[in-house]
């Protein structure tokens, strides 16, 4: 009895299912419940909360700082991602060239990926140090400019600076999947587009685009989800200053929450976060569609 | 690793048409761009290692070439290693690290055989519910969870990061496994249940073994994920001696106004060692690994 039991595969499904599955429940499935309840309640850390409806929405939608960090999480999200993918798209092209020594550029190109995230950012606030910064000392010496960058202290200049780490780290993962993907067209493409006379431009425009195009969207869906939750950066560069400048919405609520103690209001805005990520989502399934759709695979 | 064949193929198809190149025009638009793009993803590397090693004399004078250093010093990572917690908190990343991973593998392998060969009633829906928890962020999950966390009692100690990070590992790891797992043919299964083999034998002696690219691919892409996690080891934690590296360099090492950027920039070097290293081993795995999640 008990070995057909074993050997029923519902039953073995679900019983090879449950350590998995009961981890995520517990610490994914209820905790994304239970944010979004504390979103409506007025929790305090070490207080538990009442319910009191929309107010913490009202309140962050006419709060300043709020809608600040809105505006700097779209900016970027979206400048970071646009330069992300077209460096990204233009490292992989250069990666997927005949050169000696490929894999050896392909593991080092990745390297800015894989460093903890937070470690890599102590050094870019190293060099972006206002006094001492090995940019503004070059470019100084070059005779380009005639005082220090004060790259973190001015508010674009904050912001620009976050978007340029975040793309110095994202644009391996995008450029490494591209040439993942480029490394599946079949080389007879080319070939024959060549044959009929396409230029370079054509080739890419008409071949390696359109091929790549199912990638893409999963690898920019993920690029940009990251990008859109980034939290560490923000907090070991700038912590949202200055003036809140460079405050995303990930970082405010971290910022209301646990230091400020207003778990309440953070999971607010962490809330409000989830339909931009539904958003993204739904492009990637309709980008995964597509894809298969292509490859005329069922399902 | 399957493609090796095609990436031969097309190598040789692409030399074949590097004649119609001329060299100067190579150099121009391969590399020259290169060139750029490797200095500049590498030069914060350099930095680190050049601010490491310059004693703070140096580090604080406009004099001189800042890109070399005069008197190299070792001075910050003695320091580091012997008067701060330093190797404590080295010590603590990995046992956190290495835990989640192995617990998340193990949770993983199951999930994935039962989703992609057991295929019990709504496997399919499971497969997909995995791969949209793979997409929810930490950053909207800190808030409940430190809730959860504080009410199970295990706030500001490691257990509190070794049970959540296998938030973010089982989703990506079942993913991954369950590609591999597809790859492994029917037909092997089918003969040993013949044979009369159970279902744990057949996973563990047919088709573990046959898996053991992916679950090294998982298993070092887990490892970096967790050591590299930030955001719930800053939320869960507050013990200096229980922090974890890219913790406690953010948060121990800064004092007040002072930065002491010696220091630091040690610190950030032998954090980020770890993974480099053994990212320089498996970067086959590494890579189908990533590419391999993203592709599926």
């Amino acid at each position: 009895m008990n070995t057909k039991l074993l050997n029923n595969r519902h039953f073995l499904g679900l019983l090879f299912m449950l350590p998995a599955g009961a981890l995520l429940v517990v610490f994914l499935t209820y905790p994304l419940g239970l944010g979004t309840w504390l979103g409506f309640t007025d929790t305090k850390i070490g207080r538990a909360g009442h319910w009191i409806g929309l107010e913490n929405f009202d309140v962050l939608i006419h709060d300043g700082v709020a809608q600040l960090s809105l505006f700097n999480t779209l900016f970027y999200t979206i400048v970071a991602s646009v330069l992300k993918f077209a460096l990204g798209l233009w490292l992989a092209l250069l990666l997927n060239r005949n050169l000696p020594f490929k894999s050896f550029f392909r593991a080092v190109v990745l390297l800015p990926f894989i460093v903890p995230t937070a470690l890599s950012a102590i050094a870019f606030w190293w060099i972006y140090d206002a006094q001492f910064s090995v940019v503004s000392w070059a470019l100084v010496k070059m005779g380009l400019i005639h005082r220090y960058i004060d790259f973190l202290g001015d508010p674009w200049n904050a912001r620009l600076a976050t978007v340029a780490a975040n793309v110095w780290r994202g644009v391996p993962f995008v450029a490494i999947c591209l040439l993942a993907g480029l490394q599946t067209i079949p080389p007879s493409l080319y070939e024959a587009a060549a044959l009929d006379g396409a230029s370079p431009w054509q080739r890419f425009r008409h071949v390696t685009l359109p091929l790549l195009t199912p990638i893409i969207a999963v690898v920019m869906t993920f690029s940009v989800l990251f990008t859109f939750t980034d939290f560490q950066l923000i907090y070991v560069l700038t912590r949202g200053g200055p003036l809140n400048a460079t405050h995303l919405m990930a970082t405010l609520s971290f910022q209301r929450a646990i230091p400020g103690g207003n778990l309440g209001e953070g999971a607010a805005l962490a809330t409000l976060m989830i339909p931009f990520l539904l958003a993204a989502i739904l492009f990637s399934y309709f980008g995964l569609q597509r894809r298969r759709w292509q490859q005329g695979t069922r399902d | 690793m399957s493609s090796a064949a095609g990436r031969r193929e097309e190598a040789t198809s692409i030399e074949g048409m590097t004649y119609l190149e001329s060299v100067p025009r190579r150099v121009v638009t391969l590399y020259l761009p290169l060139g750029v793009f490797l200095f500049v993803l590498l030069f914060p590397f350099y930095w680190m290692v050049m601010t490491s090693i310059k004693p703070n004399a140096e580090l604080l004078s406009r004099e001189g070439n800042p890109f070399w250093v005069a008197g190299p010093t070792l001075e910050h990572f003695r320091h580091l290693i012997f008067e701060t917690d330093y190797p404590q908190w080295m010590w603590n990343t990995v046992i956190v690290s290495v835990v989640s991973t192995f617990t998340s593998l193990l949770a993983s392998v199951l999930a994935a055989y039962a989703i992609e060969r057991l295929r019990f009633r709504g496997s399919r829906q499971v497969g997909l519910a995995i791969f949209l928890a793979y997409l929810v962020p930490p950053s909207i999950l800190f808030i409940p969870l430190a809730a959860i966390v504080f009410k199970l009692g295990i706030f500001d100690t490691r257990w509190a990061l070794i049970l959540t990070y296998p938030t973010f590992l089982i989703p990506f790891c079942t993913w991954l496994l369950m590609g591999y797992f597809r790859t492994i043919p029917f037909e092997l299964e089918e003969c040993a249940l013949i044979d009369g083999a159970t279902r744990w034998q057949i996973l563990v002696k047919i088709i573990l073994p046959l898996a053991v690219p992916g679950l090294i691919s998982a298993g070092i892409f887990a490892f970096t994920l967790s050591w590299n996690e930030f955001i719930y080891a800053l939320t869960f934690i507050s013990s200096s001696e229980v922090k974890t590296v890219p913790i406690a360099v953010v948060t121990e090492l800064v004092e007040g106004d002072v930065y002491h950027w010696g220091p630091l920039m040690a610190g950030a070097l032998l954090g980020s060692l770890p993974v480099a290293v053994m990212y320089s081993f498996f970067v086959e795995y590494y890579v189908s690994g990533m590419t391999g999640a993203v592709k599926e």
